[in-house]
């Protein structure tokens, strides 16, 4: 447990034009013991990146296996995993999660493979919401009930192709990291949409109790997992529970009931409004809560920079901030060629970053 | 969840209960386990991560201390034999159509020791609107193993189950005092797991105070409740008695603690081991409960 990875190493991260793809790739980056990052999704990072060679490609199996025998990547870092239902299609999300993690893990696991180590950004959604629950899952639990909604049931399918990878080859690390609610300033969930509200709304005579992770912890727990080795299933939450209405509380929201009967009409009424989007798995987690057990992970060495509080509060205060400023724009935007040019011309002396960070150039080879 | 030791939760209460016990005072509020961050003092509650709140179970003692006191006039036997620190597993026999045992052993133990007990009980009530909140706040929790475990082993606290579960509070009044089967004795699996000793109470008085005359399984099954009873109190007292005990006597006799000496943190114990010492300890608070009722003269004044 815990040695540090040899020097040179060879990450792949997945997903590097979502939030969390990017600002990954972008602190591995900074590692002058990792040799290369190699970004592969179909949409363009959202992140400055130094030296992350971005693929824009999507996770089909031919290119997948293409690019892992090429790069010969030891490391690959998917975080790729879509956990909020509301914000695509009930196809994509299966595509996304099921197929891109099946695609990714066959050419991983090819014979001859390069790869030593895999780290997956899972949810605690595959844990459910029920009040046959323990208070505090532990990774070995299951769940109470089948799951039933579709965002779940795609994350027990990508565990159990993760599980059966890690069966199949005792030989590589295979993390998983399983998140519970996540809120950051940069980040839009449909607990964080449903306290932007004016009014939370929280279902009549229930007051769950809930944990948070902060956007620094899932990074930050993503980061450790690729630059230690850890195998095995961890829960990433930030330490205590807080109840919704303390939540509510620290936000500066009241908060409006909805029928404990007829939760999913209430909800549906509430959609084709407009108003909020609020998913099955949101709803049982809105009545029944979640608690998880989060001392594996830091028996394993790592520390929680915010507890469940401490990342409302952090929330609470972005909050404030944008009723006031408004949304910024984003504040950078790629583009291949200008990337291409500050990598690759001679004409560039000191190579300098897109970002704010200057670093010396890679080594080279 | 608490990663401060919880030695120092319980020695805490326990001098403030040694304090509270010659006072006759209430138990002080503790400072909330749950960590927080600075600044937010004002805007969270004291609510821990089984939901209980400390508030809550004061403001619940303070109104029910005359219902303990004058309504049941309670009274303990061996009171000292519940370990003042570290876990132990409270088991009880259960009765009443809304058992007014849980109630008594919580608060009087809360009263009188100063350490917060949790009452361990069907996932049922995690799925009330309104009374299962309040449930939970008053220091309800189900009674999923891993939360007896975590309570127990990881916290060093009391957790108080029933282990005939709904068969002992639904039974008729004509089977008082009849123990039904105590479960499949996970609870011993349970203690034996978190190393902690079981304490067997027996309870007199809960029985008489909402007598079942009749129950509806039809009724049960259309509104999806464990079981649907008609109470000696509806009769004579009408909708008053859905909520009105009638005021007998409560006597608690506490037997002595078993200590078992299996290693503790199995996934697994012998089957025969632990009916045996289910089969056992049932026997035990079965033959306290005998003892007491040939001592007791009337059900009303003990």
């Amino acid at each position: 447990m815990r040695s540090e990875s040899p020097a040179g190493q060879r990450v792949l991260v997945t997903g590097v034009g979502t939030f969390w793809g990017g600002r990954a790739a972008q602190i591995i980056e900074q590692d002058p013991s990792v040799e290369i990052v190699v970004g592969l999704d179909t949409r363009a990072p959202t992140v400055p990146l130094e030296r992350t060679e971005v693929v824009r490609a999507d996770s089909s199996y031919s290119i997948l296996s293409r690019l892992v025998r090429a790069t010969e990547v030891d490391t690959i870092l998917h975080t790729h995993l879509l956990v909020d239902s509301t914000a695509i299609g009930s196809r994509a999300l299966h595509e996304t999660n099921v197929i891109g993690t099946m695609n990714l893990l066959a050419a991983a696991g090819a014979p001859g493979s390069s790869v030593r180590k895999v780290v997956l950004k899972s949810s605690t959604l595959v844990y459910g919401a029920s009040p046959k629950d323990p208070y505090f899952f532990g990774e070995e639990a299951g769940r109470a009930r089948p799951a039933r909604t579709r965002v779940e049931r795609s994350l027990l399918e990508v565990e159990g192709y993760v599980a059966d990878f890690a069966e199949d080859h005792p030989d590589v690390v295979v993390t998983r990291l399983r998140f519970s609610n996540v809120l950051g300033p940069d980040l839009d969930t449909p607990l964080s949409r449903a306290l932007r509200l004016p009014l939370a709304p929280e279902i009549f005579g229930f007051d769950p109790r809930l944990q948070f992770t902060h956007q620094e912890d899932v990074l930050g727990a993503l980061c450790f997992a690729a630059r230690h080795d850890v195998p095995g299933i961890y829960n990433v939450a930030g330490d205590g529970t807080l109840t919704w209405s303390d939540v509510c509380r620290i936000v500066g929201r009241r908060r409006v009931p909805i029928s404990p009967l007829g939760t999913g009409l209430a909800a549906g009424a509430l959609r084709r409004l407009g108003i909020v989007d609020l998913p099955l798995e949101v709803l049982s987690l809105l009545r029944f809560g979640r608690g998880v057990d989060n001392r594996r992970l830091q028996d394993a060495g790592y520390r929680y920079r915010y507890t469940s509080a401490g990342t409302v509060e952090d929330f609470a205060r972005s909050l404030r901030l944008r009723s006031t400023v408004g949304d910024r724009p984003p504040a950078y935007r790629y583009d291949p060629d200008v990337e291409d040019f500050f990598r690759r011309s001679p004409a560039v002396v000191s190579r300098p970053g897109p970002g704010t960070g200057r670093r010396p150039p890679p080594p080279a080879g | 969840m608490e990663r401060e030791p919880p030695e120092a939760t319980v020695l805490d209460l326990t001098e403030a209960g040694a304090a509270g016990r010659s006072g006759r005072e209430l138990v002080p509020v503790p400072r909330p386990p749950n960590p927080g961050v600075a600044g937010l003092d004002g805007l969270l509650s004291d609510v821990d991560g089984w939901g209980r709140s400390e508030h809550m179970r004061s403001f619940v003692r303070t109104i029910y201390e005359p219902i303990y006191r004058y309504w049941f006039r309670v009274e303990w036997e061996g009171l000292e034999r519940i370990p003042t620190a570290g876990g132990a597993l409270l088991v009880a026999n259960h009765a009443g159509a809304i058992p007014s045992d849980a109630p008594v052993i919580m608060h009087g133990i809360e009263k009188e020791l100063g350490r917060p007990v949790y009452g361990l009980a069907d996932y049922f009530f995690r799925s009330l609107p309104v009374a299962g909140t309040l449930w939970s706040r008053a220091g309800g929790v189900t009674a999923h193993p891993d939360n007896a475990h975590r309570l127990l082993h990881d916290e060093g606290q009391l957790a108080l189950v029933f282990p005939e579960g709904v068969k002992g509070p639904s039974k008729l009044y004509k089977d008082r005092y009849q123990l039904r089967r105590f479960g499949r004795g996970g609870f011993v699996e349970t203690a034996m797991r978190a190393g902690v000793p079981i304490v067997p109470i027996a309870v007199v008085g809960a029985e008489e105070s909402m007598p079942i005359l009749a129950r509806s399984g039809t009724l049960a099954r259309i509104l999806r409740v464990p079981y649907v009873p008609f109470t000696a109190n509806v009769a004579l007292l009408g909708p008053l008695g859905l909520f009105g005990y009638f005021p007998a006597k409560f006597k608690l006799r506490v037997l002595d603690p078993v200590h078992f000496d299996a290693p503790p943190g199995r996934d697994r114990y012998p089957r025969s081991r632990i009916m045996e010492e289910s089969e056992a300890i049932r026997t035990r608070i079965q033959d306290a409960l005998f003892d007491m009722l040939s001592r007791r003269r009337s059900v009303w004044f003990g």
